[in-house]
């Protein structure tokens, strides 16, 4: 039963961590400011998801699994309010977003 | 005063809950917290009608969250498969979408849960349209048909 919970967290860990990894290569990878946002949007959802359930795993409390979930609540509260007040701002500022069809582009 | 009361539960709960000492001098201080908390909440004058939105109580929100965990792990698969591949991969766009919520909570809902999924970010909400910005065009085709805005809509009724 502790080998098979290890096994399912250190699965759940890893890929969050690998998500992570990948989230920030998409931050430099992306061309501009809300392709960027996208690529971050994956650590701010399953990476997190599952880093926290991975723990949660790995916990010795009911307590400390209540916490756990309290934390991942706050993250999927405030990460895309967070996120959207970005993209809004950076819009209102007058950021033109980078478009694939040419024509869009200086719209 | 129904919702004060209400508040001073869910306090009290939540300090339990992040305490895990119940000595009473710690429960006393945390009565004392909860006390302060709620003078200053009454004094930012912060409830209203909606700081206990009906949607809390609907059936369907617990089918929506699974829902929307199911399309939160489809759409990483997919950007996560984007940033891999690199640039050619992406094609992003701009697009407006109406949503049919009727309450400001579930408009909220609908574009946090649209900035939520990645690959698809709400901009800019005008009345009930909505301004998205989308990674690819299949991002932008599955805003477009509507599955999310019915899914909110369900936890009007």
């Amino acid at each position: 039963m502790d080998l098979f919970l290890n096994i399912l967290s250190w699965t759940c860990l890893l890929t969050g961590g690998f998500l992570g990894i990948t989230g920030a290569v998409g931050l430099f990878r992306f061309p501009d400011f809300f392709t960027r946002l996208h690529a971050a949007s994956v650590t701010d959802t399953l990476s997190t998801i599952l880093i926290v359930i991975g723990l949660m795993l790995q916990a010795n409390s009911w307590m400390m699994i209540v916490k756990l979930l309290l934390v991942l609540l706050i993250i999927t509260y405030t990460s895309p309010t967070s996120a959207h007040s970005l993209a809004k701002s950076a819009l209102h500022t007058g950021l033109k977003p980078f478009l694939k069809d040419k024509e869009n582009n200086n719209r | 005063m129904k919702q004060y009361l209400s508040l001073t539960v869910i306090l009290a709960v939540f300090w339990l809950i992040n305490s895990g000492h119940y000595t009473p001098l710690l429960l006393g201080l945390g009565a004392l917290s909860v006390l302060l908390i709620l003078y200053v909440i009454k004094r930012m004058e912060r409830v209203d009608g909606e700081s206990e939105p009906s949607i809390v109580m609907s059936v369907y929100l617990p089918y929506y969250l699974f829902w929307l965990v199911i399309e939160i792990v489809k759409s990483n698969i997919d950007v996560v498969m984007r940033v891999w591949k690199g640039e050619e991969a992406i094609s992003p766009t701009v697009f407006k979408v109406k949503a049919s919520q009727k309450s400001d909570v579930c408009r909220v809902l609908y574009a946090n849960s649209i900035t939520m999924t990645p690959g698809t970010i709400t901009l800019d909400i005008d009345g009930d349209t909505f301004e998205v910005h989308a990674l690819s065009g299949d991002g932008k085709a599955g805003v477009m048909t509507g599955e999310m805005d019915r899914q909110v809509s369900k936890l009007e009724s």
